[in-house]
């Protein structure tokens, strides 16, 4: 199989600072992947590492089968990044920017730029004739996804890059990504908002505290165990074991269920509710799943073994 | 290229500006000469008279009856401290504002090796800083010419060219710190620049601190050593281009590896 990222117990640790720990990571080429985890989880540490940014503290980063540190610059030809908060130099235009990117890979590679750059202008709307300091963070964030992509990358590492944008562009946004990776390209992209990873990534990871806790498909991530159980017309759940994360909204009560099914149908088959579903959690609640409040790591084993 | 001629661009406004006054601030000088030149000789022995406070401005050397006398204390504060600010800002902000402003993140993950970043940006400072030496020289011929005088080219030139080591040596010695600091470091800069300069004062003060000469670029760049000598101090200019060199080499040791937040 080809990695597209491969990464083998990778650390950084800054001074004392933790930043990952021990990060174990493949996407395959082709993949669409997302890289969930909170604030300060370590997700752009470890994207900045992929980058050449940051020299890792312990173990190794590769790209396409290569060393993220010594084959640097090559690789840098072939990926497009996109930084969770786009700065670029502030008192030029939108379109010196974007020649400016394309230029800096080359004299050749920049020339097929401009057609690219210019549909990808077009189809996010962005006009570039102002000033970077004249734009809005969704507008720097537009001229960000232009110097990512009008290369035509082959894997594309794009951390948190949706937040700034608004819902049309949002889809836009996704639209071209998906076209990208139709095309043969990796998508690799770290975020928090979980719905938008479930909508569009094949794969995801999770990260919390430096810590790489699971990585699977979006479906297997999934089957965690939980159901999400919504009845109406009760007051307490049916049952005490297994249950988390009780809601309680009018006469409608939803809870998160890790026990066998034949208990809890048996315990609602008794009860006079008036109406039932059982769903596969979301992945926001299978996130909740893996940051219980306590801190200690949930793994679906352990909630199975729990129940 | 490409980044090179970035930062040229980039550095244009800020260039134009430091050229304009020190070249136009040159060029005052020189034309009110005449005027002054004659009360000068005057007055030449009252400035070589006051003991140390003449010995730290080189004034116990120079003769400012004479043009190139004159012309030595005027542009070795006009275009010796005006172009080192304007060399220790170029240096300082080479690579901190990068990372100050952000755009550091954008720069380096392009696919340009971080030694040719550094290569371009100090070719980029070595350009600007001839621009304004070049401008700065212009105008001083075209000013000289004006007022008729004749001053030896030879000298001229030798001070010109220690002006513009010490512009150099300055850039590069703010080079090298500016790839270890992250914050922009522009005070690091002008304060790096008026240390040399007052070093040289104090060097200038006693014998005890002569010593010190070898530490600033303007030990080298003396205009009443140059004028009575005829020539830039060996052992002074030596020390000071190894210090632009070791500037140089710390930047290419630390930035090569350096974390980029």
């Amino acid at each position: 199989m080809a990695y597209a990222v491969q990464t083998s117990s990778l650390t950084k640790y800054y001074g004392k600072a933790r930043g990952i720990i021990d990060l174990n990571l493949t996407v395959e080429e082709g993949d669409f992947f997302g890289f969930i985890g909170p604030n300060g989880a370590g997700k752009s540490t470890t994207i900045r590492t992929l980058l050449g940014l940051l020299s890792p503290t312990g173990g190794t980063a590769e790209i396409f089968g290569k060393n993220s540190l010594t084959h640097r610059t090559a690789l840098l030809a072939d990926i497009g990044y996109m930084p969770s908060e786009a700065s670029f130099y502030q008192n030029r235009k939108v379109r010196e920017i974007i020649k400016l990117s394309a230029d800096l890979r080359g004299a050749a590679r920049g020339k097929d730029c401009a057609s690219e750059a210019a549909r990808l202008c077009e189809r996010l709307k962005l006009d570039t004739e102002k000033k970077i300091r004249e734009l809005s963070l969704g507008n720097r964030k537009k001229v960000s996804v232009v110097c990512a992509l009008q290369h035509k990358p082959r894997l594309c590492i794009l951390d948190e890059p949706t937040s700034g944008l608004d819902p049309l562009m949002q889809r836009e946004f996704y639209q071209i990504l998906e076209e990208r990776n139709q095309e043969g390209a990796t998508v690799f992209l770290s975020s928090h908002v979980l719905s938008e990873v479930q909508r569009h990534c094949r794969r995801a990871a999770v990260i919390r505290e430096g810590q790489l806790l699971i990585s699977d498909t979006i479906e297997n991530l999934g089957h965690t165990g939980a159901k999400r159980v919504t009845v109406r017309g009760l007051k307490e759940p049916p049952l005490s074991e297994a249950v988390r994360d009780i809601k309680r909204n009018g006469d409608t009560m939803t809870f998160l269920y890790s026990g066998s099914p034949q208990k809890l149908l048996a315990a609602l088959a008794s009860l006079p509710l008036t109406d039932v579903t059982i769903a596969e959690p979301d992945l926001e609640e299978i996130f909740m799943h893996y940051y219980t409040p306590d801190g200690r790591r949930q793994t679906p084993e352990a909630d199975k073994e729990e129940s | 290229m490409t980044l090179l001629r970035h930062e040229l661009r980039q550095g244009r406004i800020s260039l134009c500006i430091w050229t304009a006054i020190i070249a136009s601030m040159t060029a005052l000088c020189i034309l009110i000469y005449p005027e002054i030149g004659s009360q000068m000789s005057a007055v030449s022995g009252m400035f070589s008279d006051m003991g140390v406070f003449s010995a730290a401005f080189g004034m116990d050397k120079l003769n400012f009856g004479e043009f190139l006398g004159f012309f030595g204390v005027e542009c070795g504060n006009i275009l010796g401290l005006g172009g080192a600010f304007f060399a220790a800002l170029l240096g300082i902000q080479a690579l901190a504002k990068e990372e100050k402003d952000g755009t550091a993140e954008f720069l380096l993950t392009h696919p340009v090796s971080r030694s040719g970043i550094l290569l371009q940006k100090l070719s980029a400072l070595f350009i600007q800083i001839v621009i304004l030496n070049l401008a700065v020289i212009a105008v001083t011929l075209l000013s000289v010419t004006a007022i008729g005088e004749q001053p030896d080219p030879g000298t001229l030139s030798l001070l010109f060219l220690a002006y513009f080591l010490l512009q150099l040596e300055t850039a590069a010695v703010c080079f090298g710190i500016s790839a270890f600091i992250r914050n922009g470091g522009t005070s690091i800069g002008l304060g790096m620049a008026a240390l040399f300069y007052f070093v040289n004062i104090i060097a200038n003060l006693t014998q005890k601190a002569k010593f010190l000469k070898y530490v600033t670029p303007f030990g080298y760049a003396e205009s009443a050593d140059i004028i009575t000598g005829k020539t830039i101090n060996g052992p002074y200019l030596a020390v000071g281009m190894a210090f632009a060199l070791l500037g140089t080499a710390a930047a290419f040791f630390w930035y090569r590896r350096k974390d980029i937040r």
